[in-house]
């Protein structure tokens, strides 16, 4: 964005990018997508470009780490040095530690970790490209990307912010809204359990504000979570597809 | 992480809770005592010791004069830093911060942050140049649960026995004078932590609580009665209702701490 903009909601009700404050972003969301790994997903979010690998169940290294009485996962967000605009070092910020952190626990709700004791799975996020919200779309492909390496799960993980802009409370903020808004609610959420597994909040926001948001982001989430089932059967759409022409 | 709990114990609490009572006594809305001391170290800026029941944190403050951030020119930087020392939980062991000590400091920065406590724009001494650096060091001394609402508390009643260094410039040099000024505050955040044990929400988790609990949420609140941060914490999770009941316990703590503490 350039600093020209004034507004970030002009009168019509219509956003810097051109959405409706209660539009998401065009999403494209693809399974499969790294060979080596056991199972992985590419996220478009916007302009976001995220990759995410998970590797597992299987033996923890280092060993001392592993749990007798269940799996352990662990999750690496990274971002890549050419993904923002001045160059971020490769080493894990604070930041990322954090959001490792946060990112692992909205996860782990959704696996039967008890089911997999002394395992563990590990899964790798890399940002490609930064554009506001990369929390939310990794957890949303990391999600698919588990489930792709056949981890039996309750429900995807998917997640959405919603914040505030221009006093008004709006879904899936970019980069300009997020630096220049005044507050960012990131959720994550399994829609069939109705269960919310990630929440964060920086800004101010009055309690009617905040409740408007988290309902507003559980709404982007629903919606995400259709393409995300919609990308798994994807790639057995296609694998069907390819058996056929072997056939004839 | 959290201490190993005997299988007893934790029906124990459970079985409580359904009583609605708790382990130390308290109902499931009550905060532990707190004890706030400040201008405990002579040599820092400013400080201050908590007690949260047995929970016991140290909050220094040292102001340095440094360069702003290129993308806030006018303003003064605070950084929250925490260490959870080894002399604090047998679970603690020395080295880099790991992801707990992380979250704990950008968790409390967080909510010092966005309620827009610290005032930077008064701390700027030449525009893009220089202006004063704001070290807020958390270091936990007991860990008996709940480190974040003991840390937030910490770090703001350190932040405001704070005194700022008097300076004048000359020639374009800066020159530090005699006496102090208080630091300059704009906002009081109130910051309160709710857990989650069986579908319970509990006020104030202690260490043994927090074993059992399966997961946590914070929220840092300002005078008006806004909400500035969240933080949800651990591998369980909310229901929607869930969230909107312990945001309202939250905002009701808050109000109730503000008077009992003056902010």
């Amino acid at each position: 964005m350039n600093e020209k903009t004034e507004k970030l909601i002009d009168k019509k009700g219509i956003r810097g990018d051109g959405r409706k404050v209660d539009e998401l972003r065009p999403l494209k969301l693809q399974v499969g997508v790294l060979p080596n790994a056991d199972g992985s997903a590419y996220i478009e979010h916007g302009k976001n470009k995220i990759l995410a690998a998970a590797y597992g169940p299987r033996e923890m290294h280092p060993k001392h780490l592993a749990q007798a009485d269940r799996m352990v996962l662990r999750a690496r967000y990274h971002m890549a040095p050419f993904s923002v605009q001045e160059r971020k070092s490769p080493a894990p910020s604070r930041r990322e530690v954090e959001l490792s952190k946060v990112i692992k626990e909205s996860l782990e709700p959704a696996l039967f970790l008890e089911l997999y004791p002394r395992t563990g799975v590990d899964v790798f996020i890399e940002v490609l490209q930064a554009d506001g919200g990369t929390r939310c779309a990794s957890i949303t492909a990391a999600a698919l990307a588990i489930a792709d390496a056949g981890v039996p799960m309750r429900d995807l993980v998917v997640a959405c912010a919603a914040g505030k802009v221009e006093d008004q409370v709006v879904l899936d903020l970019y980069d300009a809204e997020d630096k220049l808004g005044s507050a960012d609610v990131p959720v994550a959420y399994m829609p069939n359990l109705n269960a919310i597994t990630l929440l964060q909040m920086d800004g101010i926001l009055a309690p009617a504000e905040f409740e408007k948001a988290v309902s507003m982001a559980m709404d982007g989430c629903k919606k995400i979570y259709e393409i995300q089932k919609e990308a798994l059967k994807t790639k057995y759409m296609v694998v069907k597809e390819t058996d056929k022409e072997i056939e004839e | 992480m959290s201490s190993l709990v005997t299988k007893v114990k934790v029906k124990q609490i459970e079985a409580l809770l359904e009583k609605g009572t708790r382990m130390d006594g308290r109902t499931l809305l009550d905060t532990r005592e707190i004890k706030i001391e400040q201008g405990i170290i002579e040599k820092a800026e400013g400080s201050a010791r908590v007690l949260l029941g047995k929970t016991e944190v140290v909050v220094g403050v040292k102001v340095e004069t440094g360069e702003p951030f290129p993308d806030t020119p006018k303003d003064g930087v605070m950084t929250v830093n925490a260490e959870l020392v080894p002399l604090a939980s047998p679970n603690f062991e020395p080295g880099p911060p790991d992801e707990n000590s992380i979250e704990l400091a950008r968790v409390v920065d967080r909510g010092i942050r966005e309620s827009h406590a610290v005032d930077t724009e008064k701390l700027c001494i030449e525009e893009g140049k220089q202006v004063f650096v704001v070290f807020v060091d958390v270091y936990v001394l007991n860990h008996d649960g709940n480190l974040i609402d003991a840390s937030a508390l910490a770090a703001m009643a350190a932040l405001l026995n704070t005194k700022m260094p008097n300076y004048e410039i000359k020639d374009g040099e800066l020159k530090i004078k005699q006496g102090y000024t208080p630091l300059p505050m704009k906002s009081h955040p109130i910051t309160v932590t709710i857990g989650k044990i069986n579908g319970k929400l509990v006020v104030d988790p202690a260490l043994e609580e927090e074993s059992v609990m399966d997961s946590r949420i914070t929220f840092a609140t300002n005078e008006e009665g806004n909400i500035c941060a969240i933080q949800k914490g651990l591998s369980g999770c909310f229901t929607p209702q869930q969230i909107l009941d312990a945001s309202k316990i939250a905002l009701d703590k808050a109000v109730e701490l503000r008077k009992k503490l003056n902010w």
